[in-house]
């Protein structure tokens, strides 16, 4: 890639040498200093925005736990051990299939219960209709402190405490709100057109939904999900609390277990970050083009 | 019955004529309504369960002097009845104007205002300066959109990671530091550092999401306005300021609203930054968490009551915002 960098600095050098003195620029034509500024800034954004994570994949190479102070080192000794470690060693799949279950449970729950309302506060206007859509906006933005006492409370009262279950049912109770917001704004952007056209057809409102608005609204519904899911495989303070059990952690708590008051076997926790960094991220990049247009551009006009 | 047709035609409850009586618009109501409440039952019983309950609950704990010494609890085989009692508003009094109330809530209040404002300011203005950045016509841009989101592709507990492995004492960012003969701060230890390192690694988490946005919102902007506004004789500055700006007003307003409740709320880079070392850097919500489980005995009630505080704070604050928008003749986009 630095090659496109260089060759575009090449043809900007030859790009404005034509242009006689005083003859004022094209349209969209900028000077060769300003090109190279903005490649400049951008490059340097760039590094900002890489070396951490890069940083992170340099020290799991260490096979040190203090590695991290003397980076220079590494270089010598580098070794794959620590994945080897990570991968046969400790709870990693255990914590792989605790994410997974409570990231996915969350997710088609999400999704499911949501659709309907998405689609009932986009196309119609009933009494109350205000006053819901104010919930939803005023649910999404709950503080984890506002949830977490009762929460706990009422988990312990029925046993659901270091239970998958439980810890779903505290995600949803943001992922669902969220979800029929974000569907909501995107069965906006399909036509009233089809629904009438549906209800002249003689399909009932739960018809045209099933069977015209809901193939449509796909991509709207893999929006929903993959928030859904990033959020829940993410989220730190209800995780780290409600799970006892090291062998439930979710990748969240897993990662934290690795410093301990006493031991900080950091070489083992950054390999594992990156682990867990891979697939995420690169499932991040296949969709984040529709989760943009999810998040903004959605729901258009409350 | 309702769908479509009721927007198509542009009718509301106030064009129906003569409003007839209780029991007829009970049953008209239910008539025509009755679809789209069906519809929303689901997600109503859930909020109901998950949400209001809980909400309620959480309530009336704050009422009480709720710990972790007095409510129900098992150990082993002995269910211990809880004992706690209602004590009225002295929770919300205590942490208002109580003793010490300045070292427990007011100053943690005023850090999570300037912690709020700096971070959204950062998040929005270099958010907002790559996105112009990358709306031109340049080589590579797709390149660098790739490498720029890459702190918001990668989940945050994992990166607050690599930045307190930078962050550390001996870590990269000090040793850097010291070859440039620069003053190493303590970034872990020192309060002010701590402050600073944890709006650094949310910056640094948060611009992605708004250089995107804003990028979507800068290539919906009409182009013949910047050829208008050329015609007419703008420079580049008042082009920004007249064309791109107010172009950008409806996404701007969302996102800022959105990086308003995300930030006050950002409980995973301060929490795992700084687990309990840092008592004075703690934000409002990291606090409650603190005093309700991160230490003994724990007291629920006061937690509670911090969340209740929390939530209030941000349903007055989004209320006026939504306000201030309709009096400039904006809608909020969520």
């Amino acid at each position: 890639m630095s090659t496109t960098t260089v060759q575009k600095s090449a043809t900007a050098d030859q790009a404005p040498a034509p242009a006689a003195p005083g003859r004022t620029r094209r349209r969209g034509e900028r000077s060769l200093l300003g090109t190279l500024t903005s490649h400049g800034i951008l490059t340097v954004a760039s590094l900002i925005a890489l070396f951490p994570i890069a940083w992170l994949v340099f020290l799991s190479l260490g096979p040190d736990k203090d590695d991290y102070l003397h980076p220079e080192r590494i270089w010598s000794k580098m070794t794959f051990d620590n994945y080897s470690f990570v991968l046969q060693e400790t709870n990693f799949f255990d914590w792989l299939k605790s994410s997974l279950v409570v990231s996915l449970g969350t997710t088609v729950i999400g999704v499911l219960i949501a659709a309907t309302t998405g689609y009932a506060v986009s196309r119609m206007r009933f009494p109350g209709y205000k006053k819901f859509m104010w919930v939803l906006l005023v649910t999404q933005m709950f503080p984890v402190a506002v949830l977490m006492v009762p929460m706990y409370q009422i988990l312990s009262e029925l046993q659901l405490i270091d239970t998958y279950l439980g810890l779903i049912l505290v995600y949803c109770s943001t992922a669902v709100p969220y979800c029929a917001w974000l569907m909501k704004g995107y069965f906006d952007t399909i036509p009233f057109e089809i629904d009438e056209a549906g209800r002249v057809d003689g399909l009932s409102p739960f018809g045209t939904f099933l069977r015209l608005i809901l193939p449509l609204a796909r991509p709207g519904l893999a929006v929903a999900a993959f928030y859904s899911f990033i959020t829940a495989f993410g989220e730190v303070a209800f995780a780290t609390t409600f799970l006892l059990d090291d062998e439930k952690y979710t990748f969240a708590v897993g990662l934290q277990s690795f410093v301990s008051e006493h031991d900080a076997q950091r070489n083992l926790m950054a390999a594992t970050a990156v682990l867990i960094a891979i697939p995420v991220s690169a499932f991040f990049y296949l969709v984040q083009k529709n989760l943009v247009t999810g998040l903004t551009a959605g729901g258009t006009k409350g | 019955m309702t769908v479509a047709i009721d927007r198509a035609t542009g009718k509301r409850l106030g064009d129906r004529g003569p409003w007839p009586g209780p029991v007829q618009r009970l049953r008209r109501s239910y008539q025509k309504y009755w679809y789209a409440y069906a519809m929303i039952a689901p997600v109503v019983l859930v909020l109901g369960v998950l949400v209001l309950y809980p909400l309620a609950y959480g309530f009336y704990l704050t009422l009480t002097d709720a710990n972790s010494l007095n409510t129900a609890r098992t150990i082993g085989v002995n269910e211990i009845e809880a004992t706690y009692k209602f004590i009225g508003f002295d929770n919300y009094a205590d942490i208002l104007w109580g003793e010490t109330a300045y070292d427990r809530f007011w100053s943690h209040f005023i850090w999570t205002i300037v912690w709020t404002a700096a971070c959204v300011a950062l998040h929005y203005t270099i958010g907002l300066g790559l996105a112009l950045l990358l709306n031109q016509k340049l080589r590579g841009r797709t390149f660098y959109r790739l490498i720029l989101v890459l702190p918001w592709a990668v989940p945050t507990f994992v990166t607050v990671f690599g930045w307190r492995f930078m962050l550390a004492d001996g870590g990269i960012l000090n040793s850097g530091l010291e070859a440039l003969h620069l003053p190493t701060p303590q970034w872990l230890e020192d309060t002010f550092w701590q402050r600073f390192a944890a709006i650094m690694v949310n910056t640094w988490c948060g611009v992605p999401f708004m250089m995107v946005s804003l990028l979507g919102g800068l290539q919906s902007i009409d182009s013949t306005l910047y050829e208008a506004a050329e015609m007419d004789g703008a420079n580049a500055w008042q082009r920004f300021r007249y064309v791109t700006l107010p172009g950008l007003r409806s996404v701007s307003s969302t996102v800022v609203l959105l990086g308003v409740i995300w930030t006050f709320n950002q409980f995973a880079v301060i929490f795992l930054l700084f687990g309990n070392t840092a008592p004075d850097a703690q934000i409002l919500v990291t606090w409650a968490y603190y005093l309700g489980f991160g230490q003994q005995p724990r007291d629920f009630a006061q937690s509670a009551a911090y969340g209740i505080l929390l939530l209030a704070i941000l349903i007055v604050f989004t209320s006026f915002y939504r306000r201030w928008l309709n009096r400039n003749e904006q809608q909020l986009a969520i």
